[in-house]
């Protein structure tokens, strides 16, 4: 993406740069409202309005930050492991990154997605999507935790995705990369049969409503373009859901000139309720396609993976009525529908204007069948028959749009840097305020529900140059704050991001705050390792796996004496955190593992597998600051050599030998 | 700016000599205080026998609650014995011989559930953190788990059935 657009960006920011030393405003601190440090200072031990949860792109994390302050809160490993934390490396979470390729431990995170209840943002979970391997994750809000990941077949980069229905009814996945598929049994053909072999799908995941679990419902074979984003309808237009393409060339090779050819590329409305139906009537065809369904339960405290190997496909092109081809100018990124449902919002970042189309007009033409042509077998509505209108003039390289609650929307340019704030009503623009630079995707809070919140909007940018202290040549990417408040839009903010945003979503706090977990019950904990009290802790010999069961509690780990391990074994230690109390979690480190530390949260229990590599007797200890003796929280594991007889022992204040005494010595 | 500086340091001088009658106070004429505030606010005083937290009269029977007691054990195995030994030897945290003697019935079961906010106030909680000095962490006690560890401590201490 940075590469193809870097002759356009160094003009640009030539332009910019000239433009900031020749007139006014010189820097951020005269573009800044005069208010701005007023309106982002959150007093200490006072909390922010507004969680805004943000995308991490190719660090596969998702960062979450508090508003208006930009207080960085937490950041999740979703497709990223976490060694801080063990998060992919502990034996509980590894399962999480199965996928049929193996263990994928990375991915490009690109969108986010609240669940939502009639349209309106209800704080339960948050869907986001791996780009590369396609997968699409469900964190749960209560924990911040990744609990859910389920990987998507038949799709090769999963990018228009995990856009949601306005009940959460169901996920979706858009392929990027079309892939041969379809009506061959051979993948393997040339790359120049494009045109003729290869498929794009769109996966429609449902979820369960009580626990949020998702399963592959259907998948649309579509032509082989490239989907880029999405959004359901909602309101009158709940049952449609509109994935915008580009390269409806159908090029496979050079595709900045390739794919940029025609005129018009497609949004398609797909009529997913219709579809739904068809599925119940038994018409869609089982397919055989193996993917990864991995599930983290939190009262075991272990992730789970499972295999499937068949999904359900419907060719659109022999069930006409589901899906319809909107002609929308040059390869439409964003995909926006408005809170009313009404308009659906292309932003094609090559055109110089942003096309509004009605869903009204569409249903109009869908029903006196006024069709243009057709696209590999799909109608194609009339461009003007269904257009609300266009926004003339709004700047250079229209990227995504987003909404406030007064019927205005909000599209950020990419080339020409800057925000347009435009009126839904007439197409007007009200307003337009430059970014530093290079807005990618923006977000207003509850921008794409059918309620925003208003108040704020961010915009993530791409190029950060000079906007802060220089760190050599890779630089944090930049996001701003705006208030919306007003007619004209005033900067508040900046800040440096993690990873590289493209996609936010941000929900008020109160929602997602009161149903925060503090702790987990132990006396709950349903972990087949758990140490339940210090009665229990031990060591276990099963062949060459040594399980030890260890506890942690302010300010020690019992057993803290370990010997008979001998080279050869595998070493699984089970810690359990015996806490109580919100935010003490232990941590756990032993020399030269080759893995991690863990860290474990209070009545957890997590397992980290050590394979002793030389003999002599090694160190671990609580990583986690949690005391005043918290250094004081150590031990020393000895490993003998193959064959000694050393037999196991543990011990905690005293050494025991195991075969005299079966239990771990008691404290009483 | 030398305005300034005389306002600061008059205000800290003033700040400085609050906190050093305040600690005289608690320090010297606990009892005074104490029963001067009672004739003069609202504000029950504080009770360091009783402590600070839900429970104001916990009723004994002079018979132990075996049923009760079993299950107190249950919970000491699981949350409290890692820092508290069941003889007067000190571990992490004090012994627990004769605690039933040395504090009150509802001192005892406040701390439990209360602790966070008697490690900050209580003379002799606060005592007893300066020779531990590990806070008791909060262990989420409900009120009858807090009754039912009171029951073992009681047995500990030789209350028969």
């Amino acid at each position: 993406m940075k590469k193809t657009i870097i002759p356009v960006l160094s003009i640009t920011a030539a332009i910019l740069l000239l433009g900031i030393t020749g007139c006014k405003p010189k820097n951020a601190g005269n573009a800044a409202a005069s208010d701005a440090a007023s309106r982002v200072y959150v007093a200490p031990g006072k909390y922010d309005e507004v969680y805004n949860f943000v995308s991490g792109g190719f660090n596969g994390q998702v960062s979450v930050y508090g508003l208006p302050s930009a207080r960085l809160l937490r950041i999740i490993p979703v497709f990223s492991e976490d060694p801080q934390s063990g998060w992919g490396y502990s034996e509980n979470t590894k399962p999480m990154f199965n996928t049929s390729h193996g263990q994928v431990p990375w991915d490009d995170q690109h969108h986010l997605e609240l669940s939502q209840t009639n349209g309106e943002t209800d704080g339960r979970w948050l869907f986001a999507n791996a780009n590369n391997t396609p997968r699409i994750a469900r964190i749960d809000l209560k924990t911040f935790r990744t609990a859910e990941i389920i990987e998507i077949p038949n799709s090769a980069g999963n990018h228009s995705s995990p856009f949601i229905t306005e009940n959460t009814e169901y996920v979706v996945a858009g392929t990027r990369f079309s892939v041969p598929m379809g009506n061959i049994s051979n993948p393997d053909v040339s790359i120049d049969t494009y045109k003729k072999n290869f498929k794009g799908t769109v996966s429609f995941l449902k979820v369960d409503p009580q626990t949020g679990n998702m399963n592959i419902a259907f998948q649309l074979l579509m032509p082989g373009v490239d989907f880029d984003l999405s959004h359901a309808g909602k309101g009158p237009s709940h049952g449609w859901f509109f994935f915008s393409c580009y390269n409806s060339e159908q090029a496979h090779t050079l595709l900045e000139v390739n794919a940029s050819k025609r005129d018009k590329d497609f949004i398609f409305a797909v009529n997913w309720k219709k579809a739904e139906e068809y599925i119940k009537q038994g018409k869609g065809q089982k397919v055989n396609a193996k993917y990864a369904h991995n599930v983290y339960n939190e009262e075991t405290h272990e992730a789970s993976s499972t295999m499937e190997n068949q999904v359900t496909v419907l060719d659109v092109t022999q069930f006409p009525d589901i899906v319809y081809a909107i002609p929308c100018p040059k390869s439409p990124h964003g995909c926006d529908v408005d809170p009313t449902g009404q308009y659906i919002v292309g932003s094609g970042k090559l055109a110089a204007l942003i096309p509004v189309f009605s869903f009204d007009k569409i249903q109009k033409a869908i029903a006196a069948k006024d069709f243009d042509s057709a696209y590999d077998g799909i109608p194609v509505l009339k461009y003007n028959d269904v257009l609300h209108g266009e926004v003339k003039k709004p700047g250079l390289g229209p990227l995504h749009t987003e909404f406030d609650n007064n019927g205005n929307a909000y599209t950020s340019m990419f080339i020409s840097s800057e925000i347009v704030k435009w009126s839904l009503k007439d197409l007007k623009i009200l307003d337009r305020h430059a970014t530093y630079y290079s807005t990618g995707h923006l977000m207003v809070v509850g921008g794409d529900s059918r309620k925003p919140f208003g108040k704020y909007l961010v915009a993530y940018n791409k190029i950060t140059k000079d906007r802060y202290l220089p760190t050599g040549p890779e630089l944090n990417q930049s996001a701003q704050l705006f208030d919306i408040t007003g007619d004209k839009m005033k900067l508040l903010l900046d800040f440096p991001t993690v990873g590289e945003p493209h996609y936010a979503q941000a929900i008020p706090a109160d929602v997602v705050a009161k149903n925060s977990l503090k702790i987990f019950d132990i006396s709950k904990n349903k972990n087949p390792f758990v140490t339940l009290g210090e009665k229990n802790a031990k060591v276990v010999r099963t062949g060459n796996r040594v399980d030890v069961y260890m506890t942690m509690i302010r300010s020690h780990l019992n057993p803290d004496n370990i010997e008979g391990v001998k080279m050869g074994d595998e070493v699984y230690f089970h810690l359990t955190n015996l806490e109580q109390d919100w935010d003490i979690p232990h941590g756990f480190a032993i020399k030269g593992a080759n893995n991690a530390e863990l860290l474990v949260m209070p009545g957890e229990t997590q397992t980290l597998k050590w394979n002793p590599d030389r003999v002599g007797v090694f160190p671990f200890y609580c990583t986690d600051f949690c005391s005043a003796l918290h250094q004081e929280m150590q031990g020393y594991i000895r490993v003998s050599p193959k064959g000694s007889t050393v037999p196991i022992s543990f011990s905690m204040g005293k050494n025991s030998d195991a075969t005299v005494t079966p239990e771990a010595p008691s404290t009483k | 700016m030398k305005k300034m500086l005389i306002v600061c340091s008059m205000a800290f001088f003033l700040a400085a000599c609050g906190s050093n009658n305040s600690e005289k106070n608690q320090n010297a004429t606990d009892e005074a205080t104490a029963t001067e505030s009672s004739s003069n606010s609202e504000n029950p005083p504080y009770d360091p026998n009783r402590g600070e937290g839900k429970f104001h009269d916990v009723k004994l029977d002079p018979h132990l609650n075996e049923a009760m007691a079993e299950k107190g054990e249950k919970i000491y195995d699981l949350k409290c014995a890692s820092c508290h030994k069941l003889s007067d030897e000190r571990l992490v945290g004090p012994g627990w011989k004769g605690v039933t003697e040395r504090h009150k019935p509802e001192w005892i079961m406040n701390f439990m559930t209360n602790t966070d906010a008697m490690l900050d106030k209580d003379p002799k909680a606060q005592a007893m953190l300066e020779i531990c000095m590990v806070r008791m962490p909060n262990q989420n006690l409900t009120d009858d788990d807090a009754r039912e560890i009171l029951e073992f401590m009681r047995e500990n201490d030789g209350v028969k059935k």
